[in-house]
């Protein structure tokens, strides 16, 4: 009797097809050797909002009555292996699903995996990763975080990657010939496809944790009340009018203290104080109130309730004021504007190095501008790109009709 | 508008079985696929959503020719496959929580009108609060109205069970509208193995729609729901009474031939029996709660304790004696509500009063515990099963039952 289990932490709508390939792959692999699965998403996350960490689960165990000994629950209480498929999730993960932030390898067992894709290094990886009181082992697929999701699937082979590198971590569960015919067979599949799935199985790199090593933060959590503690009707307090920042000018706006969302963050507004014209539209238009308006009426985006929109680069009126920089460039939520008060001539170096590197303001989600998947298309095409023509829905509607 | 398929379909082989790890509701479009349905109505409401977009991608794939009409709103989308269905068309539609709700004044009139329309009920808690979890009181709203009602535990059950609601409503001495209720979640986004049966065998077991005398169309005029007056009500809320009768012959014919036909399906159509053979007590839930009820249960069997679950599947029509026959053993009863029904006897869910209804005239009348577990999707845990079971064993030594409805998962 032996079973095994894994969560696909993942990115909504932009990897929610990717993980669901995963979470699917492993059960059919699974299946090549007679075992019994089940493939399912956290129900009560919400993988159809932009950028929402959600999860996905696969439950593989020798028998079916095994599998129902592990299924009986609405997610496991434990995983084998955590796969996360964007490094920025690193920080820590809240969903819509439960209230507080939990760390990315909250679920992963004792002496278990949390496998990555990921360009940065472990040592990088772990000032962000929450420590554990268990050691663990953190391993690596080299890789951008993968845009494959609703609407437009990348077909970058992370996907079989994934699965590929799990059939070296678990390889009594999935063996790499049944990973590879799982692949060949699955509609996305391809004989390409099996052999990045090879590739990936060798060149694994796995690197043990500490329970010294990561980041010593304590995640923020918060106690639900209990029935006769909540207000009736379904109604519950507004959030109460804001206050000054300091000797009364300024003004920070009181915040949700239950639900921060801002590990929905893929890039951050990153400020140039000095370039500010305190026109006022990023305060305005910035759809989470994150800005804090400063004594001397600048306007400060707080990080924990930023989650990363990028409606206030698009407003501002002003030349490199306001520049979305990709999240893995920073290791907490400082304020900006207490960094420029303390240290103008630290600051201007700082955000130098964060707005001038290309690695940092390349979007990784999303698109930078409007019409940019065309442009991309287009280009792919002049440079000897196929279109594809194949699986399309509705492309055999013809053929099949009796 | 012509909706009926008229070209016979190619002739498939026995070798068209079929594995596929797919969800409850996928599973559902496979069934809905195998049964050649004609005319599906949509609107998007989570959970019951997964089922249309299933069989949109089927009609797009060219796997399924059917008319797939996206209403305006739930009330809209079940008029269209109510018309569609008295002019000979397989229907299929859907909702879940306030959207089924929404549907109301066309969900009352269905049966009446002898619609033999089939339909999945994503359950999900009604509004307020907006919510998506499941809950059994949207479907529960239409038990009284003459829709047949069944509860499935998993994929494929739900495939199973689509294709028997649709031999079973259309059987001309039925002709009611039959809701099949998938546990929002639990069943409907979870993605299981799943046997996929051959068309050719789909075919041996399911015959087409024949509306006969009651067709709506030009060689055999007629005129569907005339208004009436206090004259005539009552005869037409009898023949409804007897249509419903008349089901529990044709389920069991539908679950016989069933077996024979794909050697699968239970013996016993109306509920399922787990370790319930020596079980002292019998505890009582619909749907997916099931899972943890069983997996507790074997835990509880291996410490010695003689526990037992009944899971009903049919609702409407009510398998009163069967139940009662089952229930005969046990020491004491405990039942599961996934709903609620504020003010009510005892203050119980539906299903427990149910039950208690069924036993009163019953020989032994062993205590009777009722329990209201996971509304909202709230997980039902083993310490919940324990709970439940431990009060039940508590009963069974004195022979009394708590009065009090307990409601167990809840903050307090």
């Amino acid at each position: 009797m032996a079973h095994f289990t894994c969560e696909v932490v993942y990115r909504g709508i932009f990897q929610k097809n990717l993980a669901a390939r995963i979470s699917r792959g492993i059960v059919l692999s699974a299946r090549k050797a007679g075992r019994w699965g089940i493939a399912f998403g956290r129900y009560g996350d919400s993988p159809q909002r932009n950028g929402i960490p959600a999860k996905d689960f696969a439950i593989v165990a020798d028998t079916q009555e095994e599998l129902e000994q592990n299924m009986a629950r609405y997610e496991p209480k434990e995983v084998d292996v955590t796969i996360c498929v964007d490094d920025t999730l690193s920080k820590g993960v809240e969903s819509w699903a439960w209230y507080g932030l939990q760390p990315i390898n909250r679920l992963t067992i004792p002496n278990g995996t949390l496998l990555m894709t990921s360009l940065q290094t472990p040592e990088q990886l772990l000032k962000d990763i929450h420590k554990k009181d268990a050691p663990y082992s953190l391993a690596l697929i080299p890789a951008k975080a993968s845009f494959s999701g609703l609407w437009v699937y990348k077909e970058d082979h992370t996907e079989a990657r994934v699965l590929g590198a799990l059939s070296k971590l678990q390889p009594g569960f999935l063996s790499l010939d049944a990973v590879c015919q799982a692949i060949t067979e699955a509609e996305w599949g391809s004989d390409l496809k099996a052999a990045s799935a090879r590739k990936s199985h060798e060149r694994l790199t796995t690197r043990p944790v500490k329970m010294t090593e990561g980041n010593s933060e304590t995640p923020f959590a918060f106690e639900k009340p209990k029935w006769w503690e909540m207000r009736e009707g379904v109604t519950i307090p507004a959030i109460p009018v804001g206050k000054p920042m300091e000797g009364g000018k300024g003004y920070v706006p009181e915040r949700n203290p239950y639900f921060k969302k801002y590990t929905t963050r893929t890039m951050r507004p990153v400020i140039d104080f000095d370039k500010c014209v305190k026109c006022t539209l990023c305060w305005i238009q910035c759809p989470d109130s994150c800005f804090d308006v400063t004594p001397d009426g600048l306007y400060d985006a707080n990080m924990e309730s930023c989650c990363g929109c990028g409606v206030c680069e698009a407003v501002c009126p002003a030349k490199e004021c306001v520049t979305m920089v990709r999240e893995d460039a920073f290791d907490d939520n400082a304020s900006q504007w207490e960094m420029w008060r303390k240290d103008k001539t630290q600051y201007t170096t700082w955000l130098g190095n964060k707005i001038k590197s290309k690695e940092h303001v390349v979007r990784s989600h999303g698109f930078r501008f409007r019409g940019q998947y065309e442009e991309e298309i287009k280009q792919e095409l002049e440079q000897g790109g196929t279109e594809i023509t194949a699986g399309i829905p509705g492309e055999n509607a013809a053929g099949k009709q009796r | 508008m012509a909706v009926v398929t008229t070209t016979p379909p190619a002739a498939p082989t026995a070798s068209d079985d079929k594995e596929m790890l797919i969800s409850g509701s996928e599973a559902c479009a496979e069934a809905l696929t195998l049964a050649d349905l004609d005319v599906v109505t949509a609107y998007p409401i989570r959970p019951y959503d997964t089922v249309m977009q299933a069989i949109a991608k089927k009609i797009a794939n060219g796997n399924l020719v059917a008319e797939y009409i996206v209403a305006e709103g739930e009330h809209s989308q079940f008029e269209v496959v109510k018309h569609a269905s008295t002019v000979g068309a397989r229907v299929f539609c859907g909702s879940s929580g306030v959207g089924w709700m929404y549907a109301m004044e066309c969900l009352v009139v269905t049966p009446p009108l002898r619609v033999p329309m089939v339909c999945m009920v994503g359950n999900r808690a009604l509004d307020d609060p907006g919510a998506f979890g499941v809950e059994h009181n949207d479907a529960l709203s239409v038990r009284d109205l003459g829709w047949m009602l069944i509860w499935v535990d998993t994929a494929q059950e739900m495939l199973d069970t689509t294709l028997l609601a649709y031999r079973i409503a259309e059987d001309r001495r039925v002709f009611l509208p039959c809701a099949i209720s998938a546990d929002g979640a639990f069943l409907t986004h979870s993605q299981t193995i799943v046997q996929v049966p051959s068309r050719a065998k789909v075919d041996k077991f399911l015959p087409r729609y024949d509306r006969g005398d009651l067709l709506l169309h030009p060689d055999n005029p007629i005129t569907v729901a005339p208004q009436a007056n206090e004259d005539w009500v009552i005869e037409i809320r009898r023949q409804n009474n007897e249509a419903m009768n008349r089901a529990y012959t044709v389920i069991e014919e539908a679950y016989a031939d069933f077996r024979k036909t794909f050697g699968r399906g239970p013996e016993n159509p109306w509920f399922e029996e787990y370790m319930t053979e020596d079980a002292d007590v019998i505890l009582m839930g619909m749907g997916t709660i099931s899972l943890p009820f069983k997996v507790g249960i074997r835990n509880m069997r291996a410490q010695g304790k003689k526990v037992g679950l009944i899971r009903p599947r049919w609702f409407r029509p009510f398998p009163t004696e069967k139940m009662v026959a089952a229930l005969q053993g046990a020491k004491a009863i405990g039942v599961i509500d996934r709903d609620y029904s504020f003010g009510s006897p005892f203050g119980s869910g539906v299903v427990a009063n149910e039950i208690r209804a069924s036993m009163y005239n019953a020989e032994k009348r062993p205590p009777l515990l009722s329990f209201i577990c996971g509304l909202g999707g709230r997980e039902v845990t083993l310490e919940d099963v324990y709970k439940a079971a431990d009060l039940c064993f508590e009963a069974a030594s004195s022979g009394k039952s708590p009065l009090k409805t307990l409601w167990l998962g809840v903050r307090e």
